[in-house]
């Protein structure tokens, strides 16, 4: 199956949903607006293949029992928000990189460990 | 394996395995394509299952966690992750 390109719309309602939720729950989105709008297109283009929105920067198994852990928030992300300032994809930052005074980098794969 | 040849300059074989949902892979064609260097990459998402599987088997040899960005340089040496500043130093 082709891969759908989803409009700049329906990137833009999405990402105002998971911001809405991030901040409902105490958490921020990454202010780089290209990286977020990306990931977030991203996420969409997964829930359309697998069926739910797994980790963009992850390869999916495919099955929802196989990619619980993936499945975005990713159960790494709190643990990789307190040691790096960021999750892995970068889609949640910490309040310092939020607030624009440091920038998130790429960290390492925690899943596996 | 659908592998992608992009054109540019430079003495180093440059082979990526990436995805195409990843944007520290997206980062890294685009910090090599700033560099005009030529570069090949295969984005292991859009494989077929059986081939993914042969992809990942060939992947975890350079890098056991299977992670991705995954670039191999001349067949040698790897660097794991989009890190602009480890380029720096390799693709001078």
């Amino acid at each position: 199956m082709t891969d759908k390109i989803f409009s700049p719309k329906k990137v833009g309602e999405r990402l105002r949903q998971l911001r809405l939720a991030a901040q409902r729950r105490g958490y921020h989105l990454n202010p780089d607006q290209e990286h977020t709008e990306d990931l977030v297109a991203s996420l969409l283009v997964n829930t359309q293949r697998y069926g739910y929105p797994s980790c963009p920067c992850r390869l999916a198994g495919g099955t929802r029992s196989e990619d619980r852990d993936i499945i975005c928030p990713c159960d790494y992300r709190d643990q990789d928000l307190a040691e790096y300032g960021c999750c892995y994809c970068a889609l949640y930052v910490s309040e310092e990189i939020a607030r624009g005074e440091q920038e998130a980098q790429a960290i390492p794969e925690r899943r596996g460990n | 394996m659908n592998i992608v040849q992009v054109e540019g300059k430079g003495s180093s074989d440059i082979f990526l395995y990436t995805l195409s949902t990843c944007v520290w892979c997206k980062k890294t064609k685009r910090w090599l394509e700033r560099k005009r260097l030529a570069y090949r990459y295969v984005d292991v998402d859009l494989e077929q299952l059986e081939e993914k599987e042969t992809v990942m088997e060939e992947l975890r040899r350079w890098n056991p966690k299977g992670s991705f960005p995954t670039i191999v340089i001349d067949n040698r040496d790897c660097i794991v992750g989009f890190k602009p500043e480890r380029f720096k130093e390799v693709f001078r």
